[in-house]
This record gives C-alpha cells, sequence and structure tokens, in this order.
C-alpha cells in the first residue's frame, strides 16, 4: 500500500513537470503567433530592424541572433585555454589530491556568483581596462561581455571536462606506462582521445549557459540594436534585448519579444540535445 | 635449501636483491626478497592472495612510481643495470608488462596498438617498417592470420583472447629483455587460457617470462622456476618439478596441498 502510495507520488511529480514544461512551451509559442503571422517566421528571423517607433513600426530577431552567437562563441573560446588546464590539473596531474579538491572548489565557488555580480564587476573594473586597452571608447560592447561570459563558464567546462577525465580506466593509463610513455604522452595519446567526446560535450553545455546568459550581458553589451560589425561594436543578444524592453512592450512588440525568449529556448534545447548525443557516443567506445 | 633452478647455463638477466616494498610506511608488502631469474626461462610467482606476488613484479618495471606513497627498497639489476637508479620509461621499454585485465587501447586501431610502444614514446617508423613490427608482434602471438583482414578496426572489438594476445603483441613490439605478466589469463576462458600458455611456452626461446598466475596447474604446466611467496616474503624458489614433487618448506607444501590459498 505504501509502495503504491510512493510510486503515485512519485509519478505526480514527474507529470508535473512535463506540464509545467509544455504550459511553458505553450504559453510562448501562443504570445509569439502575432508577430509570426505578421512577418512569418523565416521573415521574422531573417531581418535584422528592429523599429519600435510607431510610424515606423518593425521588428526581426536577426541582429540578436548573431549578437547572441558572436558573444557565447567568443566567450567558448576565451574559456577553452582557461578551463582546459584546470581540467587537467584536477583529473588528471592532482587526481584525489588535496590541492586538486581545492581548486574544484573554487573554481565551483566561480559558478556561485550570481551574474549581478559579475555585471558589475565587469562594469567597474573589467570596463576601464578595456577602454585603456583601446578597444573601444566606452567599454561597453561585444569584447567586454565575451570576456565576463568566459569567466562565468568556465566553472561548467572545467568540472565537467575534469570529471570525463577522471573517468578515463586506469588500466589504460598503466598499459601505456608500461610501454614507457610519460605522462605528458598518456594524456596526450590516450587520456584525451578517452575524453574527447566528453570534453567536446562540456564545452557544448557551457555555450549552452553561455547563449542565455543575461543579467551581466545586459549590463555590458552596449544595448544596440544592430548587427554587431565586430568584436569592438556593441550589440545585443537576445536575452539582453528581452531584459532592456519587456517592461515598456506590447502589443506586436511584447510578441517579438516573446518569439525572441522562443527562439532562445529552442536553440539550448539544441544544443543540449547535441550535448547528450555526443556524451551517448562517448559511452559507446 | 637444495638449489637446482633452471639455469640455462646462463648468467641471470634479473637479479633482485633484498627489495622491500610497502604501500605504508613500516608495512611491508614484500619483505627482503631475493632472487636471481635466469635468460630465457618462464619463472611463475604463486602465493595467495595479498601475499605481494603482483606488487613485486610491478616493482620490477617501476609501476609503484606511479603512485607516490609506495616505497621500493633494496636492489634490482636488469641486464647488469640498476632498475631503481635507470629511467623508468626506459626502464618500462625493457620490461614489458602484460595486465590480468586485457586493455587494448579502444581509441586506437588493431593496427596502432600494436604499434602504440612505439607512437607513444614519440618514435616515427617508416610504413614499411611499421607494417614488418605489425606482421612481425602479430605472428608472435598467433593472431595475425585472425586480424590481417581487419586492422582497421579498434582493439575493442576483438574476443577477450585475442585482446590479451593483443596486449602481448604491443609488449612483444618494443622487443623487450623481460615479459612481466600479472595473472594474464585470469580473466580468460580455458580455450584462450590454453592458447597463451602454448604462447609462452613459444616465446620463452626470445624472452625471459615471469608470470604471477593463482592458477597452480598454470605454474607446473609451463614454468621452469616457480617461487611460492608468502606475507611478502620470498618462501620458496625452485625448479618447478622439484618444488611441485619435494616442496622444501611446509608452507610450500601446505599451499600446493590446498590447505590454504
Amino acid at each position: 500500500m505504501k509502495d503504491k502510495l510512493f510510486k503515485i507520488l512519485l509519478f505526480a511529480s514527474a507529470v508535473i513537470i512535463l506540464l509545467l514544461t509544455a504550459g511553458i512551451v505553450y504559453a510562448l509559442v501562443g504570445k509569439s503567433l502575432d508577430v509570426f503571422q505578421e512577418y512569418g517566421v523565416w521573415g521574422f528571423l531573417s531581418n535584422a530592424e528592429w523599429d519600435p517607433r510607431s510610424a515606423t513600426e518593425e521588428y526581426g530577431a536577426f541582429s540578436f541572433v548573431i549578437g547572441t552567437l558572436y558573444t557565447s562563441f567568443f566567450a567558448l573560446l576565451l574559456c577553452v585555454p582557461f578551463s582546459l588546464p584546470v581540467a587537467l590539473f584536477n583529473g588528471e596531474y592532482f587526481k584525489g589530491k588535496k590541492i586538486s579538491s581545492f581548486v574544484s572548489s573554487v573554481v565551483d565557488l566561480l559558478a556561485g556568483i550570481p551574474s549581478i555580480v559579475y555585471g558589475l564587476w565587469g562594469f567597474y573594473t573589467l570596463r576601464p581596462l578595456v577602454i585603456e586597452l583601446g578597444v573601444n571608447a566606452q567599454g561597453f560592447g561585444i569584447f567586454l561581455s565575451s570576456i565576463v561570459l568566459a569567466v562565468m563558464i568556465i566553472p561548467y567546462a572545467s568540472s565537467l571536462s575534469t570529471e570525463f577525465l577522471s573517468m578515463v580506466p586506469n588500466n589504460l593509463k598503466e598499459g601505456a606506462y608500461s610501454l614507457g610513455a610519460t605522462q605528458i604522452e598518456v594524456i596526450q595519446h590516450i587520456s584525451l582521445p578517452m575524453a574527447s567526446s566528453g570534453i567536446v560535450a562540456s564545452y557544448i553545455l557551457a555555450l549552452g549557459r553561455a547563449l542565455g546568459e543575461t543579467m551581466a550581458v545586459t549590463m555590458l553589451i552596449g544595448n544596440t540594436n544592430n548587427i554587431p560589425s565586430g568584436l569592438r561594436d556593441t550589440g545585443n543578444t537576445m536575452a539582453s534585448i528581452i531584459a532592456n524592453q519587456f517592461g515598456e512592450a506590447d502589443g506586436l512588440k511584447l510578441s517579438a519579444l516573446i518569439a525572441i525568449g522562443l527562439l532562445l529556448f529552442v536553440i539550448t534545447a539544441i544544443i543540449n540535445f547535441i550535448a547528450k548525443l555526443v556524451m551517448k557516443k562517448l559511452a559507446a567506445v | 635449501m637444495e638449489n637446482i633452478k633452471e639455469t640455462n647455463g646462463a648468467q641471470p638477466i634479473l637479479q633482485l636483491k633484498n627489495v622491500s616494498i610497502s604501500y605504508t610506511p613500516g608495512k611491508k608488502a614484500v619483505d627482503n626478497v631475493s632472487a636471481d631469474i635466469y635468460p630465457n626461462t618462464i619463472t611463475a610467482i604463486m602465493g595467495p592472495s595479498g601475499c605481494g606476488k603482483s606488487t613485486l613484479l610491478r616493482g620490477i618495471n617501476r609501476m609503484h612510481d606511479l603512485y607516490p606513497n609506495v616505497k621500493t627498497t633494496g636492489e634490482i639489476y636488469l641486464k647488469g643495470r640498476n632498475v631503481l637508479t635507470m629511467n623508468a620509461m626506459e626502464v618500462r621499454r625493457m620490461a614489458g608488462m602484460v595486465f590480468q585485465q586485457p586493455n587494448p587501447f579502444p581509441t586506437m586501431s588493431i593496427y596502432d596498438n600494436v604499434l602504440a610502444g612505439y607512437s607513444l614514446n614519440g618514435i616515427r617508423l617508416g610504413k614499411k617498417e611499421k607494417d614488418e613490427i605489425v606482421r612481425e608482434s602479430l605472428q608472435s602471438v598467433a593472431l595475425w592470420d585472425e586480424v590481417k583482414d581487419v586492422m582497421n578496426k579498434r582493439g575493442s572489438f576483438l574476443s577477450g583472447g585475442q585482446q590479451q594476445r593483443l596486449c602481448i603483441a604491443r609488449t612483444l613490439a618494443l622487443k623487450p629483455e623481460v615479459l612481466l605478466m600479472d595473472e594474464p589469463t585470469s580473466a580468460l576462458d580455458p580455450i584462450s587460457t590454453n592458447k597463451i600458455e602454448e604462447l609462452l611456452l613459444g616465446l620463452k626461446r626470445q624472452f625471459t617470462i615471469i608470470i604471477v598466475t593463482h592458477n597452480m596447474s598454470q605454474a607446473a604446466r609451463i614454468s621452469d622456476n616457480s617461487m611460492f611467496m608468502f606475507l611478502g616474503e620470498l618462501i620458496e624458489y625452485n625448479n618447478t618439478t622439484q618444488m611441485f614433487t619435494k616442496p622444501q618448506h611446509k608452507k610450500t607444501e601446505e599451499y600446493l596441498t590446498g590447505v590454504f590459498g
């Protein structure tokens, strides 16, 4: 009897989560219909014009899609040379040692810092440095946001990669050592190839994080509604345009913002799905 | 102790002198072991679980270096050179090791597995040389005919027994002086075990083999000399026939007759 009750409870919570997700998707799709009817799905996605003035009102998501991809991929690129060494340090060189658990707790601490704090740090500490570097006059823009984003996703990428590196079976490493390999050779020829799909999956998941990151980016990207011309330029991401404009939005503009939200949701879901596929391939080896 | 070890009339290729190994300070897993190993013989190391036989074997090719709290003392000479002061990578190339679980590298093809010792050490070989080493090594473990058409498949695609022979081939490819085998057949079925035993009898013509085994009849079948270890000590080391028919030590006799084990 108790067993059955427990089963029903578990089932109920699983169903509630499913319903919740379905409800969010339903609401997003329902509210975006207006803008899709106005411009067509492709028309909305491929239009770089975002003009909320009532006389010339026109909405397109393209600039923000580009802004998002730009910042996220650049952040990912910046994050690799920091997170991979951390993963090798914790998962290979100092695996199971006190120093490695200390380093990984510090890295995990980075993940616990609220986005708004990163935003403040970027605004007051990094922005003056970026200006000094001569990137641009105000400091705001793709470059500054990407640096902060990179720091924010390092803990995700490194802790997952560490996990995959430390899963490389010891008997394979011993096999390689017994053939006279050095530690670097073992890492290069055994550990990294074995963990490669897992490491790639970690970076894909980190990318997913970067795509949706809102607060810090909104504070640092400069908030201009055009396609960024380069790293020095300002722009907007999908998340930051929503954060900037939802307060005063109604009608078609609100629908456009919600459609961008839906798009972000779909892209993140696809990214996570790809990461899962890659990890499945790892399990098959 | 009456000493009628099989020596092939040669000087020892490997000499252990007062070797002790401990995982925790003050507790010896291998306690003051001295023994001479002769070329082109198979030497079996027997003993109950935890007697230190694998620990001793792994001491010979410095595998304990990988774990910082393991301490090895004494002297080990391989072809007259002190193993404990040599470069560990060089020692391991001279003393190849085969493990209990077959461990072909799953990210490499069969072909690349055989050559792993070279690629891991950054030694570049020409295509012709590579082909030759692969063919020779696989032939010497009687695997060539079985895999010559599937060279590009992954090593993990083979059966357990084939994988273990691939691992032996991978070790032989480096032309080691000594082959250290840590219960190489304990994860295999009887037919694969049989194949590997036959193989070892042939291989001893070119190599010196030390095999740790749990299986007394295996030791009796293939080895020339046998060691019996108990609680980290080398209790008895003798010609295998002698040891199995007239053990010198009471403990050896008890072990061989199954009083404990």
